[in-house]
């Protein structure tokens, strides 16, 4: 085995180019600047291209450009950059054109700080921009799903064409962690839309506008078939000391690691107690919420947010049992131990 | 309402069956620029031969319905950013011809920043801007191209300079870049003038065959709706008020200066892929490491001193020879209210299984390099744990009795070794020969990886040999 200590924001750029990405449109932030910065690094040395451009607003608008020309292309950013992001993420979705966007969440609102928060849950997985749209959203926990999921990332955009997200915080860009990386991806999907400067597409086209409101909601209707159909197909998660558990964390990204802790904290502590990791945000695991809605006794889900997933929670166990809720912001991550004295106190309500 | 075009050109398609209604006339009004623009562009783009490489990029504005007549590959985007979408579509395909073609709302105003920028990095495409003083599409508001007094709708009284400002001159701006190679303002006036616009047109085309770079036509037109006028009436208001304020002629122009190229295709290497990434391809885990006692095992560590210490490398070695020694591994910076008051620390986790929480809160291992440091984390150690400290720069003990402790003067002894900065290695000897969690050739192992100046590596292996014999002269006292 060959393993790799690596920052999980350096990871993201290996696998994004072990994926076959080549192109890097981006604009400086705190904390993703580490993945435009190994994107300028690496980029050119694999015959890719890596431009800082203007302004996030103008860096998505060149992947809406680059995803045209039918190539694997992304951007990263962290959650100002990505209220920005949201015209060309919009525009992205209508027009149906696969890119990865990685989203590495800081503290909000406003400029907020640079430390880890999840706040942007509602503006990634519930649609930041106009219209009736989703975004394949993934939620990585360690530096080797940093490299996979980027790499499952590009492969799930080129087959629903559909931007696809990589949200993750400070926490697990930072982070060092041993990767195995694996084999770059040779064989990358024909697309048979897109605009190569070559005779036989001289008449496609790339675009979002449509004037019928027939044919408009047509089109909608179509977003929302492959939506549904990635809602089949595309529900990924993990579940930790889950087998008899009448307790059930809930959490994402850094959370669930500092929640594995507690699980194993509470299970020594004799208490029945698992962990539903979300990793795909959108398709979201409701499905799997609903059948341990029928077992346990009660969830608790924790985020770094004001509580933004928790809702996807609380829709899928649909008032049957009790959802606890507990929350850090501005940066604060919570202790494993600080999480057990919060969910024995929910557990002898 | 429809302008027919008369002869067409094959650029443009036989029926326009994208659009609805009549198919045989554009969207365009009577009088209006764009239809003859685009007129002069397909024409264009038929006598260069080049309709099966052509990307046309349509705008938000009245000919955001381009795509409609132009044969050629077409991409249909955002207000104010066609300029970067045409960046992201040249940069993956040079070898393609790429037309921008923007109004005066859209490039000047939302799209400003986005032409600037796109002209500045002298992307090799072509821009045709038409400026008719006013947005045409939304039903005649102020544009950035209107003129002083000019009423709009949202101008009832005229622009004036105090509330809104001069009009933008884009020629004059782009002309002062240094990047853009041809920069030109013509009007569709008279017949004239129109002749110059066509030879602009294919200037600026050929320009972008020839590979050489950014090229900028700016193109005065007639509004009828939007300036609620007849056409004719149009022509002459344009002579009248347009032209003053928008002198025509060329603004720059170094495009003969430049040797035509090839445009070519990118082309990625896929070979060496772990070299070029700097990915290690060979074996570097080991089997074969004895456990070390159950007390030692799955470390918890926290590593803290002042910044200089090398206490994040001291963490990156430990992290880095852990996992080649087989253990799962994090190495994490602190983060937040800690990172503050000059001191630097970082966790690092050592374990059998997988890591669940990589920040440490009740650390089995501290390693204190000076004495606030010492004092903030010293509680904080498991009952049974360790504690490691420099004891050349803390001169009190720990307080703790229910831990192991081991004081060390790892900064005299670097200064021994004529090297402060290489105290974090003999902390790191001390700690193996201590615990027994890896061998030393583990670690010597791991130090290319982590240590950039190779030359540094015999003093570093030195500095580790001096930490264990330390802990082995000094056992049983620590
Ligand atoms: C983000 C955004 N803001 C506003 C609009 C509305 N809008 C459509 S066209 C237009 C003005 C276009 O004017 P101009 O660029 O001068 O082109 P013209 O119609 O005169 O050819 C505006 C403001 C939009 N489509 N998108
Ligand atoms: S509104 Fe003005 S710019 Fe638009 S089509 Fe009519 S004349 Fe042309």
């Amino acid at each position: 085995m060959a393993k790799q200590l690596i920052k999980g924001n350096e990871a993201i750029v290996k696998g994004a180019i072990l994926a076959g990405c080549r192109f890097y449109f981006g604009y400086p932030i705190t904390p993703a600047s580490e993945i435009a910065e190994a994107a300028a690094y690496y980029m050119p040395l694999v015959g890719g291209t890596f431009l800082q451009g203007e302004s996030e607003v103008a860096s998505i608008q060149m992947l809406y450009g680059a995803a045209s020309g039918g190539v694997r292309c992304m951007t990263a950013s962290s959650s100002p950059g990505i209220s920005l992001k949201q015209e060309g993420i919009s525009y992205s979705a209508g027009s149906e054109l696969p890119l990865v966007l990685i989203d590495i969440m800081r503290g909000g609102p406003g400029l907020g700080n640079i430390a880890p928060e999840q706040g942007d849950y509602n503006q990634m997985v519930k649609g930041g921009g106009h219209g009736n749209y989703k975004l394949i959203v993934l939620a990585p926990n360690c530096a080797q799903e940093m490299c996979d999921l980027t790499m499952l990332a590009f492969e799930l955009a080129d087959k629903y064409r559909n931007p696809a997200v990589i949200l993750a915080d400070g926490f697990i860009g930072q982070m060092m962690e041993p990767v195995e990386f694996p084999a770059p991806v040779t064989e990358l999907p024909e697309k048979p839309w897109a605009i190569h400067a070559d005779k036989n597409d001289e008449t496609r086209l790339i675009c979002s506008i449509e004037l019928e409101p027939e044919v408009l909601e047509a089109h909608n209707r179509h977003l929302q078939e492959k939506y549904a159909e990635a809602e089949k197909n595309e529900v990924r998660f993990e579940e930790y000391r889950i087998d008899g558990a009448d307790f059930v964390l809930v959490g994402y990204g850094v959370v669930s690691r500092v929640l594995q802790t507690t699980v194993d904290l509470l299970r020594d502590q004799g208490h029945r107690v698992g962990l539903l990791r979300p990793i795909t945000l959108w398709p979201f695991p409701g499905k799997r919420i609903v059948e341990l809605s029928d077992s346990v006794d009660s969830f608790m889900v924790v985020e770094l947010s004001n509580g933004q997933m928790v809702d996807d929670v609380r829709l899928a166990v649909n008032g049957k049992k009790p959802v606890h809720f507990y929350n850090r912001m501005g940066g604060m991550v919570p202790s494993p131990e600080e999480i057990a004295d919060q969910a024995v106190k929910f557990l002898e309500d | 309402m429809a302008e027919k075009v008369l002869t067409k050109a094959a650029s443009f398609y036989d029926v326009y069956e994208r659009k609805s209604g009549a198919q045989d006339v554009t969207h365009y009004c009577p009088g209006c620029g764009h239809g003859v623009l685009h007129k002069l562009i397909a024409e264009a783009i038929d006598d260069f031969g080049i309709r099966d490489q052509t990307i046309f990029i349509s705008p938000v504005g009245c000919s955001v319905f381009a795509y409609y007549y132009f044969r050629v590959g077409n991409i249909q985007v955002a207000h104010g950013r066609a300029p970067a979408v045409a960046t992201g579509i040249k940069r993956t395909h040079p070898e393609s011809i790429v037309i921008s073609y923007q109004g005066d709302g859209d490039l000047a105003a939302i799209g400003g920043n986005n032409i600037l920028q796109a002209a500045n990095r002298g992307e090799k495409i072509t821009v045709f801007f038409i400026n008719n003083a006013i947005y045409g599409m939304t039903g005649g508001q102020m544009a950035p191209t209107t003129l002083i007094g000019q009423r709009t709708t949202t101008t009832p009284r005229g622009r004036t300079a105090a509330n809104e400002g001069f009009p933008l001159k884009m020629c004059e701006l782009i002309s002062t870049l240094e990047s853009p190679i041809y920069v030109e303002r013509v009007a569709l006036t008279d017949p004239k003038n129109t002749s110059k616009v066509r030879r602009a047109v294919r200037k600026a085309l050929r320009n972008q065959i020839e590979n050489k770079g950014f090229s900028f036509v700016e193109v005065l037109s007639a509004c009828p709706s939007g300036w609620k006028m007849t056409s004719v009436q149009a022509k002459q208001w344009m002579v009248d008020n347009l032209l003053p304020q928008f002198p025509l002629g060329v603004f720059k122009d170094v495009s003969k200066e430049l040797e035509p190229s090839e445009r070519s295709k990118v082309v990625f290497s896929t070979e060496n892929m772990n070299e070029l990434l700097n990915i290690p391809s060979e074996e570097n885990i080991r089997t074969d490491v004895p456990k070390p006692l159950t007390k030692f095992q799955n470390p918890r560590i926290i590593l803290a001193g002042f910044g200089g210490q090398g206490i994040l490398m001291l963490g990156l070695g430990l992290a880095q020879a852990g996992m080649q020694a087989g253990y799962h591994v994090s190495w994490i910076p602190s983060y937040g209210p800690e990172m503050r008051g000059g001191t630097a620390n970082c966790h690092v986790i050592l374990s059998e299984e997988r890591i669940g929480s990589p920040t440490v809160s009740k650390p089995t291992v501290l390693v204190a390099m000076n004495l606030p440091s010492l004092e903030k984390f010293e509680s904080q150690v498991e009952p049974g744990g360790l504690i490691i400290y420099d004891s050349s720069l803390i001169n009190q003990s720990p307080k703790r009795k229910d831990v192991k402790v081991l004081g060390i003067p790892a900064t005299e002894m670097a200064d021994n070794l004529g090297n402060t900065r290489i105290a974090n290695m003999i902390v790191l000897g001390a700690y193996i020969a201590i615990t027994g969690i890896m061998p030393k050739d583990v670690v010597v192992d791991a130090l290319p990886i982590f240590i950039k100046h190779k030359k540094l590596i015999p003093l570093n292996v030195q500095a580790i040999e001096k930490g264990m014999a330390f802990v082995d002269k000094n056992n049983g006292h620590a």
